[in-house]
């Protein structure tokens, strides 16, 4: 958290927040507090390492934290099913049956079907490889554009980190799902990657301010004066000395963020602009089903449940790394 | 005080030309407003290029935005393609959506606020794991999801609320599509309240005042509160602008005919002037709200000065 008695930048103020719709503003402000955190001046060594870094700390408190270890396992179920639906799953998630449209469980179909006569129980199953490639590419996307942009700004400072701040100031001004179904809606593609370019388009700036000012903490760090002093150069520097205690916060606001995207694409596909038939996708089949929300309940309840385990999983493991890297807190 | 208000005013143009252009860009250039008019139907050519014409569209992109901007700072925001002028549209949507942020921004202050002083007080009781857990849920579940399962849940299977909105939209029809609106900025402003309270319970200023015997009651309000809403003010301050641009899936679910709906129909329709029109007014009230923010902070803290 910001300290009250902080003077505020008058440079920064325009750019408090904004951004995914206000739901990553407080991963943003929560990491604000780790970005004076990891200055401990030591390589990342692993849970081996002798002097206890900030990560074998860290990985110490995860491994005893039982929320860390629930949504660990969800994640590595999700990440399973994704890659081998067919394993719990052994029906055809397009094969539509009409007599069968709307009717509740029964044997061998556990959800029962949706409004096509589809199976409910396999489109969720399958309904998981969608929103899991979203979350993990968009993330991956911004996380690498926004880090290395804004990490550089905040290294070499000048006028390309003004430009830059201007530039992430224009993004954070578009309400997200504004933008989304503006800049989907003209697409015609059904696979995910328009979904992911968008998503990388306007998350980056995000990442990009978090990135920025953990770099400039990291940067007036004695190690880095002494470093310099030894002659080391910008590129040494930076890998060396910078890159590993700048990289705490951008992690913990990308986990949360990846909770955030797969909502947002669930979001866009329900509003018809995300994914498209024939990809199964949570946030179609919640859109489809909430015409019949009075007669058939069963056909949204499952795609939504799914859903919300899935991001409550990814926002409670961010959560977790997030304690667990705050010395402030310990 | 005042050179600073100018001086963020200036910074604003920027941002102001670039996100509108942006979308304009999007908008105008992504999409055919032309080709959206005639439907399924080739247009003849000839009425296409004076529609083109007509509209504007026939010059390149910046010299259409410039176009643009000229007419909407003369009051004209243009007209949607089936002749209803945008600003008629705006005045029939904008206050509705107004309607439903004051009834989100409520909650949020008065729900969100009180929950944040309890666990915050109460940092690893019961009530504040409780809380605590109950705020990732709710981050966790979509909007339109809690949207679809409270209209059913209280408008269909209890009745205690009507399930849509009457077009007319008043205050007592917009509790619940306001609640839905305002559930996950609320569990943030919960999030944050108890962040902020538990890190100021342990100031000097907090000591003191307990020390000179003033009232429980007193010191939480006039102490602690008023230095740890800061974080809090920001935050409910930049949600505005969230807000109304994020009403778009609440105003679907219960059918509200507000700016939400407008900018869906618009986009659906590919009715260029009524997206540029209704976003350039977000995007100028995001940055407003975040001026006012700014200001804001020099009332609840006054170490803060702007010369």
């Amino acid at each position: 958290m910001p300290e009250p008695s902080n003077p505020i930048d008058p440079d920064q103020a325009i750019s408090a927040g904004g951004g995914f719709g206000g739901a990553m503003d407080l991963a943003a402000s929560d990491a604000t507090s780790l970005e004076k955190a990891p200055g401990h001046g030591q390589e990342p060594g692993g849970p081996t390492a002798k002097p206890r870094s900030l990560w074998s700390d860290a990985w110490r408190d995860l491994r005893r934290n039982p929320i860390f270890i629930i949504s660990a396992l969800i994640i590595l179920f999700l990440v399973f099913i994704s890659l081998w639906p067919g394993v719990i799953a052994t029906q055809d998630p397009l094969q539509a049956n009409l007599a069968k449209s709307q009717q509740g469980p029964q044997p061998g179909h556990p959800f029962g079907y949706d409004e096509q006569g589809r199976d409910v129980y396999t489109r969720v199953v399958y309904g998981a490889r969608a929103s899991v490639t979203v979350g993990v590419c968009a993330t991956a996307g911004v996380v690498l554009v926004g880090s290395v942009l804004g990490g550089l700004a905040g290294f070499f400072g000048g006028w390309w980190d003004a430009v830059l701040s201007r530039i992430s100031d224009i993004f954070f001004g578009i309400p997200v799902i504004l933008g989304g179904l503006v800049f989907l809606s003209v697409v015609t593609n059904s696979t995910v990657w328009p979904v992911v370019g968008f998503m990388v388009l306007l998350g980056w700036p995000q990442i990009a301010r978090i990135a920025r000012g953990a770099v400039i903490t990291a940067k007036q760090n004695d190690y880095v004066q002494s470093a310099r002093a030894l002659g080391a150069g910008n590129s040494r520097i930076l890998l060396r000395h910078i890159t590993p205690n700048a990289v705490a916060p951008v992690i913990v606001v990308g986990t949360i963020a990846l909770g955030t995207y797969i909502s947002l694409e669930a979001t866009l596909s329900y509003l018809g602009v995300g994914l498209k038939p024939p990809t199964v996708s949570w946030g179609i089949d919640i859109s489809d089903a909430s015409d019949q929300i009075r007669n058939a309940p069963h056909m949204l309840l499952w795609p939504a449940g799914a859903l919300s385990i899935t991001v409550l999983a990814f926002i409670m493991l961010g959560d977790a790394v997030r304690d667990a890297l705050d010395p402030k807190l310990r | 005080m005042g050179r600073y208000v100018i001086r963020r005013l200036l910074q604003m143009i920027p941002v102001f030309v670039g996100s509108t252009f942006l979308i304009f860009f999007m908008v105008y250039a992504l999409g055919d407003p032309v080709a959206a008019l005639f439907g399924d139907k080739a247009p003849d050519p000839a009425t296409a290029a004076q529609i083109r014409h007509d509209l504007y569209l026939d010059h390149s992109l910046p010299a259409q935005y410039i176009h643009y901007m000229k007419n909407l700072f003369s009051g004209d925001f243009g007209q949607a393609f089936n002749g209803q002028s945008v600003t008629e549209l705006m005045g029939s949507a904008f206050p509705v959506t107004i309607r439903l942020t004051i009834v989100a921004i409520l909650f949020e202050i008065i729900i969100g606020i009180l929950l944040g002083v309890v666990t915050g007080m109460r940092r690893g009781k019961p009530v504040d794991t409780g809380v605590l857990l109950l705020t990732l849920v709710v981050i966790s579940v979509p909007t339109f999801v809690t949207g679809y399962v409270l209209q059913y849940l209280l408008g269909v299977k209890l009745q205690w609320t009507a399930s849509s909105v009457s077009p007319s939209a008043p205050f007592n029809e917009l509790i619940l599509p306001g609640l839905v609106l305002a559930l996950v900025s609320l569990a943030y402003v919960t999030r944050l309240t108890r962040t902020s309270i538990a890190e100021n319970t342990r100031a000097d200023y907090v000591r003191t005042a307990v020390a000179k015997g003033l009232p429980r009651r007193q010191v939480i309000v006039r102490h602690l509160l008023r230095n740890s809403l800061i974080p809090v003010v920001t935050f409910i301050g930049t949600d505005i602008g969230a807000l109304m641009g994020g009403a778009i899936v609440t105003e679907r679910i219960f059918n509200i005919h507000g700016v939400g709906y407008q900018l869906y129909q618009g986009i659906l329709r590919n009715n260029s002037p009524t997206v540029v029109g209704f976003v350039t007014i977000l995007v100028l009230v995001f940055l407003l709200a975040n001026l006012l923010v700014d200001l804001l902070y020099a009332v609840l803290d006054p170490r803060i000065r702007y010369a």
